[in-house]
């Protein structure tokens, strides 16, 4: 059993996203807490693309809080990995 | 209720409360005049007679300042303003009520204005730019009535021609005599041209002089001349200087921005623009301002004389006047401390009031000759029309200001915007607020891309034969969809929070409270 | 062989100016894994410029990688990047021809079948990089460029970099022979002052001079100013096609010698005619054949 711990991506600069994520106690679920300068236009299509890159990964019971300057989904999935790694969700190995 | 449609698609009421009836916008140059000026009562004043009182509440008393009557203040001095604030604190702590605040722009340092709402001291506003806590508030749906938001030009051209009917026009003067003779360009809080001053002093019904800098009569200049002006009056302090400046932006250093400046300047020069009696306006924006470094060394390798610069005038437009890139400035507002000097001392350098600057119904404002205009925004759609009222969240956070006259005025109109702001496209398939029309918008420079207007194939050609790289609207608008994905648009409430009136004075749309 | 007049360097944890790097017009744009970024952030850039290599459109700047050096983070890097096919990786602190062929072993194992063969920019940073620059342009077939690093070369010297470069001379006519030995370019190390146009020109004219065939860029705005130095000038392709008419003049009129303008004209001049025709019609400044 892989020892989680919380861990954090991305910075508060204009078009990155700052993701921190904690494990989740079972069945908690996948949640997704967004903050984003652009919320109302893109609110739904960021937590989509947060929740597709943890569900690649089979992760199931996780906090994820996510404070968004206007980035890209290819930053968005990039921060999303990086967190995941971080926490030892996935091995840096598996990554690639 | 009916509804109609005006020239560029939107739905407009046929009447709204606390505005009136809608006449809709139907070209930019469909609409003529149709009315003699107005004018304010002829007045005298005995040999002897001061006009020197002591405080601002003793004006409201002689004056007097009713119930229901409508205020007029200028804004120059931007976010350093202490005027509106110190006369409304006067009117509210008489028990006024019902007071309309017309006030060129608005200001975070107006914030004070939201609680004289609150409580009724004032309920209309009427304006040409908003930022801060009144943008929000008006949002937020706080006025009692619909704020009308007009250009600089229409402004002067409502007051001339009576639809802004000013009671008391309260002048916030940087430097003043005991008679009332004005100037924009001594004292502590100088901020050089007085330009959106002067139509209020010309046609409201009472003038009032408000100082901090009394000076010996005769005041020398003169931009507001004592023969129109009824009250003097000598505070502590009207304006932070500090809070004056910020109005100049900074060149952008963001490379994209530059990158996009740089073009710009490609542009203008393939256009054939660039050559001697060129004349020339940037908005405040980092981009434009941008845009005049490049337009500058272009002029400088090709020894081209400017006939004038018109703004807005900050600086960088002086420092080029110096060096005899252009023959004259022609300023309606001087936005830093260099633009003050050089207003002060240089008769190259012209103060003119904002009716001159930009009316469209006179015989001939300053607009109409320039050739290139280099503008912001915060949205564009397919047709060229602009927003620069509302962002793209729906909040109200700027307003024409001289965007649509320079737009309708200018032989080339340059709208420049990364495609990309932050994550939102810039390109829309219609703009949430339109404020300058599509026809008056001729091409729209962006870091990926350039796109004219189909309505000149002219200017087409020659970028094309330049080797520019052109792109449709609809192309430029695909790219940018395609780099963040389609934005969901924004829902607003139903209630008409401001009405965006053209430089006309028909109605070019309206803005709904945000959600 | 690619034009590299200008490589830009973006920092490889900046999704703002990653996103943005096809906008400047660079021959290539250097997507940075190294120095500017910091230790703990090494993961997270290998995947932001991972997704960028995937997702963003860089226009025709070809696309390339610096990764970390071999006694870092390169092992992780190459697994992680390659895949995501890259034009070229820009290997830094390269010091021996070992260092470029484990390199090239890395980057073979990582490429997809089908993929574009991964090419090799060696960066000569130190005193024993400048010692073996020709084996290690000839260490490898994917090697195509060396480039110049100045700032660390220097340091290693314990000499004062200076505008005018003395110091880093004979440093650079070396990585332009060898690169030219080896039948490949030569970078130029970066001009670092940002705001003096006159000192960029200047090194960049140098740089013309003695062979190099682009420089190292740091900032978008030197990249007008490196290319109009590059760039063929009127007089010289005025100059090479008369050189061509003189030679096909000659070849018509069954001469033995062609002479322009008094002087011989030999296949050495004529090679470096046909040069600059190339790159003036590449890049458009003058008509097709």
């Amino acid at each position: 059993m892989i020892e989680l711990k919380p861990a954090q991506a991305g910075t508060l600069e204009s078009n990155d996203i700052m993701i921190t994520m904690a494990p989740g106690a079972q069945g908690s679920g996948v949640v997704i807490d967004l903050e984003s300068i652009v919320l109302a236009q893109y609110g739904p299509a960021i937590k989509q693309t947060i929740a597709a890159v943890v569900a690649e990964q089979n992760v199931t019971d996780i906090y994820i809080k996510a404070v968004d300057r206007g980035a890209l989904d290819c930053t968005i999935q990039a921060r999303t990995l990086t967190a995941l790694a971080r926490t030892g969700v996935i091995s840096p190995k598996e990554l690639i | 209720m009916n509804k109609l449609t005006n020239a560029i698609g939107r739905d407009l009421p046929e009447s709204i409360e606390g505005y009136g009836k809608v006449r809709p916008f139907v070209g930019a140059f469909a609409t003529l005049p149709d009315m003699p000026r107005q004018a304010p009562k002829v007045k005298r004043a005995l040999p002897g007679e001061q006009k020197l009182v002591e405080d601002i509440e003793t004006v409201f008393k002689r004056i007097p300042i009713k119930d229901g009557m409508t205020l007029s203040f200028h804004h120059h001095l931007r976010n350093g303003d202490g005027v509106v604030n110190l006369v409304l604190a006067v009117a509210a702590k008489l028990g006024l009520k019902n007071l309309t605040v017309a006030v060129s722009s608005v200001f975070p340092v107006h914030a004070p204005l939201v609680e004289y709402v609150k409580n009724g001291v004032v309920v209309g506003l009427d304006t040409n730019y908003m930022s801060g806590p009144v943008a929000q508030a008006v949002s937020n749906g706080l006025f009692p009535r619909p704020v009308v938001m007009r250009t600089h030009g229409g402004r002067a051209r409502a007051i001339e021609c009576g639809q802004l009917k000013i009671d008391v026009a309260f002048i916030a003067a940087p430097a003043a005599d005991d008679y009332g003779n004005v100037n924009g360009v001594e004292g502590p809080a100088a901020c050089g041209s007085l330009g959106y001053a002067i139509p209020d002093a010309q046609y409201a019904d009472h003038v009032v002089a408000i100082t901090d800098h009394m000076m010996p009569y005769p005041l020398s200049p003169i931009s507001i001349p004592q023969t129109r002006v009824d009250y003097v009056v000598k505070v502590d302090c009207i304006g932070d200087p500090k809070g004056i400046v910020s109005g100049t932006t900074k060149i952008t250093r963001d490379p994209v921005g530059l990158k996009i400046a740089e073009t710009t300047a490609k542009v203008i020069k393939a256009a054939g623009l660039l050559k001697d009696d060129f004349s020339f306006q940037t908005g405040a924006g980092g981009a434009s301002l941008a845009a005049a470094y490049y337009v500058r060394q272009m002029m400088e390798e090709a020894g081209v004389t400017g006939s004038f610069a018109l703004g807005g005038i900050t600086g960088y437009m002086v420092e080029m006047l110096e060096a005899g890139l252009f023959r004259k400035l022609i300023d309606v507002q001087s936005f830093d401390l260099d633009a003050v000097r050089s207003i002060a001392a240089n008769p190259k350098h012209l103060e003119v009031g904002a009716d001159f600057y930009a009316s469209p119904f006179n015989m001939g404002a300053a607009v109409n000759k320039l050739d290139v205009v280099v503008l912001g925004a915060t949205e564009i759609d397919t047709a060229f029309n602009v927003n620069v009222v509302t962002g793209s969240d729906g909040v109200v956070m700027g307003g024409s200001g001289g965007h649509s006259d320079a737009a309708a005025g200018a032989k080339m109109t340059i709208i420049v915007a990364n495609l990309l702001r932050g994550r939102l496209p810039i390109i829309k398939g219609k703009v949430l607020t339109a404020t300058t029309p599509g026809e008056t918008v001729d091409v729209l420079v962006t870091e990926r891309g350039i796109a004219v207007n189909p309505n000149r194939t002219d200017l087409y050609e020659k970028f094309k034969v330049a080797g520019l790289p052109l792109k449709t609207v609809q192309e430029l608008q695909e790219l940018a969809e395609k780099m963040a994905g389609r934005p969901e648009s924004i829902t607003t409430g139903e209630k008409i929070v401001a009405v965006v009136e053209y430089r006309d004075g028909t109605v070019i749309d309206v803005v709904r409270q945000a959600k | 062989m690619n034009l590299r007049r200008t490589m830009l360097f973006m920092p490889g944890n900046n999704p703002g100016m990653l996103q943005n790097g096809g906008v400047f017009g660079a021959d290539a744009i250097i997507l940075d894994l190294e120095d500017a970024v910091a230790p703990q952030e090494k993961d997270a850039a290998r995947l932001l410029v991972a997704q960028a290599l995937k997702t963003i459109d860089y226009g025709t700047s070809e696309k390339v990688v610096r990764i970390n050096p071999l006694d870092t983070f390169a092992r992780k890097d190459i697994p992680a990047i390659v895949p995501c096919c890259p034009d070229a990786i820009l290997v830094p602190k390269v010091e021996s021809p070992e260092d470029i062929q484990e390199v090239a072993r890395l980057v073979a194992v990582a490429e997809k079948p089908g993929q574009a063969q991964v090419k090799l920019i060696a960066l000569l940073e130190t005193p024993r990089g400048i010692a073996e620059a020709y084996q290690i342009a000839t260490a490898d077939k994917r090697v195509v460029a060396l480039a110049f690093g100045a700032e660390d070369y220097t340091a290693s010297l314990g000499a004062k970099r200076t505008k005018e470069g003395t110091e880093i001379f004979t440093a650079r006519t070396i990585v332009v022979n060898s690169a030219a030995a080896a039948g490949i370019q030569s970078i130029d190390t970066p001009f670092t002052d940002v705001n003096d146009r006159e000192g960029l020109v200047a090194d960049t004219q140098l740089a013309k001079q003695l062979g190099f065939k682009g420089k190292l860029t740091i900032n978008p705005r030197q990249i007008d100013d490196i290319h109009n130095v590059f760039n063929p000038t009127a007089q010289d392709i005025n100059w090479a096609e008369r050189i061509i008419k003189a030679i096909r003049k000659a070849e018509t009129e069954g001469a033995g010698v062609a002479s322009l303008d008094g002087k011989m004209v030999d296949a050495p001049i004529v090679a470096r005619a046909e040069l600059i025709l190339y790159l003036a019609r590449l890049l458009g400044l003058a008509e097709e054949a």
